[in-house]
């Protein structure tokens, strides 16, 4: 009779990292997001370092010029270089997504926390308030306090207060629920059975394990925040000094860029948004599959 | 459904729309800016009156919208408005009333937007559906992947890359505005067909761009529904492939997907709004952004109320017709 | 008398990143018609596995690399799609473990049995087949009204016989039942046994029960199956199993049950069982049993037949035979 001995020291699972990778082949999006994302901050980085960047605003260099070499991105109606503009914008663009990313994230997590941990009658309030404003078109909001600003008081700063005020609904939510759901697991009961403190679970028992949800739910706020902002500049509510990729777009097309020709001017911009997007959407998709082993593919 | 649960939702709608109408009234009042100062300032540099006269018109306008009043006081009475449906009258294009200017506005607007949101929703389903099932073939399931891939990519920003590529580059779709120029709105079918064709970019940009959401949100619902014990067992009924996918994993999957159609709608509207804007449509979107450049208060309140009762009512309907498609909550 | 149901020599692999795990080795057994077998083990040892590979519904990752499932006189494994869709239910059946989800939860009971009939038999009038839905309903204790009514109107008890009632609706040769009273109390479980008990002495079908309650097997089967890691461990009546076990295997499993005799004292086989992917060498439970001896760590022990036509698979027998 044929016989195989393996001992069981000598049959090894395969390391974490190699899991890993196994699973990153599965999971392409995440691989590709972050391929892009790392694209662009190199392009942003090394734009920065080394271009003029008072180019980007108006009347520095001949206006109107289509991408060729010396203005590989071409230059706009107001004699701006676009290249220059773009980095500043994508520069500008982080700012704002990480700033307000950050704020919705923290405002969300803590929210979510207390609502879900301590329950109650702060549970009742602040569930309730995110129901009533869920149903509210959060960009209209956004339209009309940026609209009742003074022109001169819209900053690349208060652009991402704008956008982050109404948007830690969502973030209170997807940690809520959780939360609520990792409280009645049994490690928490153990926890709590052996005489742990609240702030103690939270942060030693419950915060390790959410933290792929904090992440995901980070994504996703920076994504919103990208997003809103773009649209808030698109619409002509942006720091109009600024070159905001949205604003470019806004003053292309108020311009009537594409009726005289000048296509570069608002299709580059729309570009370099896809990819921020896109990497940020495809990362956001990767981590919650991640957080979700439910929705995790095996093939 | 109870009664009961009829009232709830109905309280629900209105403390909705008493938020959205309080937070649209106190927010322009904390800027600085004198809507009425603007509007009578800008006639005064293009000729007519002195600065004296200029400040007796203002101060007579202001009383005349009631400006004069203590904040409360008009909250009081803008509150009483809405609720009388009464919207007040635009600042700026006086004496049209708010509703006036949407009733105007609205036709475009809707048209835009349901055939947009309807066909998102078919189309995202759709593929998400069959993206999940195990036993579609390969070359199916993989048509949804690029909509997910591009599931970031606004509505506005593919409206760019449309203007460019058809209207720009193969000049076969106009540049925008509503209908040709130089055309006389009528009735007739050429007029229909010229709208027609001004509306198919800004149609297609909202399409496509929402469609990624549905095919992933239809995705994630399918994967869990087709490991579900009823699937499994229809198929050990012997059941034909397709009517298990009808029958047993669509009509599941989608009922979430119905829920959240009233909140997709919302979405859809803020990029119908800006997709208007681009394409220089004259739907509501642009009423708005008009009436934000002017500072036009009474008409940015009534736009934002407006959209948000629409979707809030939708909502809340959805809600309350959702038991006709899902027999487990009829009692 | 004619054996109904003979499975030879099965085997399901499933390829998983870690690596290729064996979730049936080579099992074999026959049973003849009206004979109940009862198929016993720990959770992942390869039951639920067997099921689904005598429906020939193992998905991927899984694969059944060869043995037979001959039903009758046809052999499932080499049925086609359309032909094995017909099998299901006419030849051979399953009644779910987890009866409680176990129904279309937005289609009436009615739907869920006429759709099951329209496809196998071609164009029954529409009365026919609710005639042949409530007639099943009614053999299974239940109210004809139940037909027009939704899952969620039924109680546990009611929706697993549902379930049974749509199991027997075609009259199969083999039942599969895999745990059907799980998730039902006590009481109840009892009734649905007694249940499957009479429907399948009317149909003269043979059933395999799978379950680790071994209290409800001991009433109910005539043989019990052990089986441990996707292997067969033993094979005898249940008479056998329960007063004189084998395979120290069985004889942990049948000496961890309660009595009254040892009240208070709980005995459990020591250890774990092993993930399919790090199986031990030679015999699968020689690291958790009493009476290793060398070979048993490195020969994997054959299911040879003892006298009075018992099997067992353990290295203790094979020296002697």
């Amino acid at each position: 009779m044929a016989t195989v001995t393996i001992s069981q020291q000598e049959f090894q699972q395969p390391s974490r990292v190699m899991l890993f990778f196994r699973y990153l082949r599965r999971n392409p999006g995440l691989f590709i997001g972050f391929f892009i994302l790392i694209g662009l901050i190199l392009f942003t980085v090394i734009g920065v370092l080394t271009i003029d960047s008072s180019d980007a605003y108006p009347l520095s260099v001949k206006p109107k010029q289509p991408p060729s070499l010396e203005y590989p991105f071409g230059t706009d109606f107001y004699g701006r270089d676009l290249l220059a503009a773009m980095v500043v914008g994508m520069w500008q663009t982080a700012l704002i997504g990480v700033l307000a990313g950050a704020i919705g994230t923290l405002i969300g997590v803590t929210l979510g926390f207390i609502s879900a941990y301590f329950g109650g009658r702060l549970d009742s309030i602040i569930k309730g308030t995110c129901q009533i404003l869920l149903p509210i078109p959060v960009f209209l909001i956004q339209v009309v306090i940026a609209g009742s600003l003074d022109k001169r008081d819209v900053t690349i700063y208060t652009m991402a207060l704008i956008v982050v005020l109404l948007a830690w609904m969502w973030p209170t939510i997807v940690i809520r629920s959780q939360v609520l759901s990792m409280k009645e697991r049994q490690f928490v009961s153990v926890a709590k059975l052996s005489g742990m403190g609240d702030f103690e679970i939270i942060f030693a028992e419950i915060m390790p394990n959410l933290l792929p949800f904090i992440a995901a739910s980070f994504v996703w706020s920076v994504f919103s925040a990208v997003f809103a902002s773009f649209y808030l500049a698109v619409v002509g509510l942006g720091p109009l000094r600024e070159p905001l990729l949205g604003n470019t777009i806004w003053a292309a097309q108020s311009q009537g860029a594409f009726f005289n020709g000048w296509w570069w001017w608002p299709l580059l911009p729309a570009i370099a948004m896809v990819l921020i997007l896109t990497s940020l959407a495809l990362i956001n998709m990767g981590l919650d599959e991640l957080a979700n082993p439910r929705v995790r593919r095996t093939e | 459904m109870s009664i009961r649960k009829v009232i709830e939702r109905l309280l629900f709608l209105v403390v909705v729309i008493w938020t959205a109408s309080t937070i649209t009234f106190f927010i322009p009042r904390i800027s600085k800016r004198n809507p009425i100062r603007e509007r009578f300032g800008q006639l005064a540099r293009t000729g007519g009156f002195s600065p004296d006269e200029l400040e007796i018109i203002i101060e007579s306008y202001s009383q005349k919208f009631g400006l004069d009043k203590p904040l409360w006081e008009q909250y009081a009475d803008y509150i009483g408005g809405i609720a009388r449906l009464d919207l007040g009258v635009s600042l700026y294009q006086y004496p049209k009333t708010v509703l006036e200017l949407i009733q105007e506005a609205i036709p475009w607007t809707l048209g835009l937007l349901v055939v947009s949101t309807i066909l998102s929703f078919i189309i995202g389903n759709s593929l998400g559906a069959v993206a999940a099932w195990p036993r579609a073939p390969r070359w199916l399931r993989s048509i949804a992947t690029p909509f997910i891939l591009f599931m970031g990519v606004p509505p506005v920003l593919l409206a760019v890359f449309l203007l460019f590529f058809v209207a720009f580059r193969l000049k076969a779709l106009p540049l925008g505005g509503a209908y040709s120029i130089g055309v006389i709105p009528d009735q007739s079918l050429e007029f229909y067909l010229d709208v027609l064709r001004h509306q198919l970019l800004p149609a297609l940009a909202l399409i496509f761009g929402t469609v990624g959401g549905w095919v992933l949100s239809m995705r994630g619902m399918g994967v869990t529904i087709q490991g579900e014990d009823y699937v499994l067992f229809a198929e050990h009924k012997g059941l034909s492939g397709f009517t298990i996918f009808r029958d047993y994993y669509l009509r599941n999957a989608l009922l979430p997907q119905v829920t959240g159609f009233a909140l997709a709608l919302g979405n859809m509207v803020t990029s119908g709004i800006v997709i208007e804007q681009l394409f220089g449509l004259p739907g509501i979107g642009t009423v708005l952004y008009n009436a934000i450049k002017a500072n036009d208060y009474l008409v940015i309140y009534g736009v934002v109320l407006f959209i948000t009762i629409a979707i809030a009512t939708l909502m809340v309907m959805v809600e309350l017709l959702y038991p006709l498609i899902d027999p487990r909550i009829r009692e | 008398m004619e054996p109904v149901l003979r499975i030879n020599n099965l085997q399901v692999t499933y390829y998983t990143d870690a690596g290729r795990a064996r979730a049936l080795d080579g099992v074999s057994l026959t049973l003849n018609a009206g004979e109940k077998l009862g198929l016993v083990g720990e959770s992942g040892s390869g039951k639920s596995t067997m099921a689904l590979a005598m429906m020939h519904m193992i998905k991927p990752p899984g694969r059944i690399e060869e043995g037979q499932v001959i039903v009758g006189d046809t052999d499932l494994t080499t049925l086609t799609k359309e032909e094995m869709l017909k099998a299901r239910l006419e030849k051979i059946t399953y009644i779910p473990q987890g009866a409680m989800n176990s129904l279309n939860p937005v289609m009436r009971i009615g739907a869920q049995m006429v759709d099951a009939i329209k496809a196998h038999y071609k164009s029954p009038s529409k009365a026919e087949m609710a005639e042949m839905s409530m007639d099943s309903l009614e053999s299974v204790d239940l109210d004809r009204s139940v037909f027009k009514m939704y899952p969620h109107e039924l109680s546990g008890g009611m929706k697993q016989r549902v379930c049974i009632a749509i199991g027997i609706l075609l009259k199969p040769q083999v039942i599969i039942a895999d745990e059907p009273t799980s998730a039902l109390d006590v009481v109840t479980q009892r009734q649905v046994m007694e249940t499957i008990d009479r429907v399948q002495e009317t149909l003269g079908a043979a059933i395999i029960l799978i379950g680790h309650d071994m209290g409800l097997m001991a009433q109910f089967v005539d043989k019990v199956a052990v089986m441990y890691t996707g292997r067969l461990m033993e094979l005898s009546t249940v008479r056998e199993m329960f007063t004189n076990p084998q395979h120290p295997y069985a004889q942990a499993l049948i000496s961890s049950l309660p009595s009254l005799d040892n009240k208070g004292v709980f005995q459990g086989i020591p250890g774990l069982a092993p993930a399919l992917l790090r199986l031990p060498s030679g015999c699968a439970f020689h690291p958790r049993c009493q009476h290793t001896t060398e070979i048993c760590t490195t020969m994997l022990p054959r299911l040879e037949q003892m006298e009075g036509g018992r099997m067992v698979a353990c290295h203790l027998y094979t020296e002697q035979v």
